[in-house]
């Protein structure tokens, strides 16, 4: 079945916002990304700043459908919790829902099983207002969406340049 | 699927680069990479093989500009070309906005062309899509090789539904721009019909 649009507004980001930096703080991780399956990055905390997270997220959802189709070669749905170990630092994933992944970047700092705990309660959070931003897609049905009224001169714009 | 951002005002959309093994995909993102402003483009990935084949895929995200205050990138994946890569090649289509298929013009890759083109209309089935119902323009690569087919023939079997297409060589990035250009309005041209 082809995804809807996926459509935030202010309230949603600010929602998906304040738990992820809660995350941050209550696993003592380094940095927090929610990604969607299709490599989009959709949000982003924690003392990360000014890594290049376009290319983390497009890996991110690249490394999450390879294991999922790895999953299904040997049987299993899906593999919803992915653990890489590095040598300083290390990544979480936990899917989200069925279109959303959630990393965490985590060094000595803390833990394994810290972070697993606390991207459990975080993870319900966010599948919840996900889920919400789905509904209200398909309610409101973009009616307020900004490129109704674009023209072809806007688009032609774009490429002035 | 594009992801709209209210809160960033960003618009975000997913372009897929398909075509047969070698037919120049990767060449056409290196040419955009190699062409644009550093303040446009983010940094291009290559998951390639020591030889410098495609693995699972090359992604290259652009920033255009703004259209009615919304910042418009475009995230451009290419997907492995060689056959036995199907497990990616459907991987990589998920949540696609439009479709740019690369021909090989040598007439030796006819079938090649063909039989790609074929998988590429399988894996967009199984994602839920229709070729003709995604934005898609179709680049016949390589007209500068003395061995490319004719174009009308080209056209037969690879665009009887007479998509937007463009003649190009990636290597020398003629028509390379013309083709990302023509696949961009059609993803925001499709936009805006949903909206409407």
């Amino acid at each position: 079945m082809m995804e809807s649009q996926l459509v935030m507004q202010q309230e949603d980001f600010d929602q998906v916002l304040a738990v992820i930096q809660k995350l941050v703080r209550d696993a003592n991780s380094k940095g927090v990304f929610v990604v969607d399956k299709a490599g989009q990055l959709v949000g982003e905390a924690g003392e990360l700043q000014g890594i290049d997270s376009t290319s983390l997220a497009s890996l991110t959802a690249g490394c999450v459908a390879a294991t999922s189709g790895l999953a299904k070669i040997v049987g299993e749905e899906e593999f919803p919790i992915h653990f890489h170990q590095g040598q300083r630092d290390n990544l979480h994933m936990t899917l989200v829902g069925d279109r959303m992944i959630l990393v965490v970047v985590f060094d000595e700092r803390s833990s394994l099983g810290l972070v697993r705990l606390r991207v459990k309660k975080a993870g319900a959070e966010l599948a919840k207002v996900f889920e919400e931003v789905r509904k209200k897609a398909e309610s409101e049905m973009h009616s307020a969406s900004p490129f109704a009224e674009i023209t072809d001169d806007d688009i032609d714009n774009l490429f002035n340049d | 699927m594009s992801f709209i951002n209210y809160s960033s005002r960003e618009i975000n959309c997913k372009i897929v680069y398909y075509g047969p093994g070698l037919c120049g995909k990767t060449t056409n993102l290196q040419h955009i990479y190699q062409k644009t402003n550093p303040g446009v483009k983010g940094k291009m990935i290559s998951l390639a093989t020591e030889t410098e084949r495609t693995l699972f895929f090359d992604f290259l995200p652009l920033a255009l500009g703004e259209i009615r205050g919304f910042k418009t990138r475009f995230h451009l994946y290419t997907v492995p070309g060689q056959v036995f890569y199907d497990a990616s090649r459907k991987l990589i289509l998920k949540g696609v906005d439009g479709v740019v298929f690369v021909a090989d013009s040598q007439i030796e890759r006819m079938e090649a062309n063909v039989e790609s083109l074929d998988n590429l209309k399988v894996n967009l089935r199984e994602q839920g899509y229709a070729l003709d119902k995604v934005p898609y323009v179709v680049q016949y690569n390589k007209r500068d090789l003395p061995n490319a087919a004719p174009l009308e023939e080209l056209q037969r079997l690879l665009n009887p539904l007479a998509a937007p297409e463009y003649e190009s060589c990636a290597t020398t990035g003629e028509g390379v721009f013309e083709t990302l250009k023509a696949t961009a309005k059609g993803v925001l041209a499709d936009l805006k019909k949903m909206g409407a």
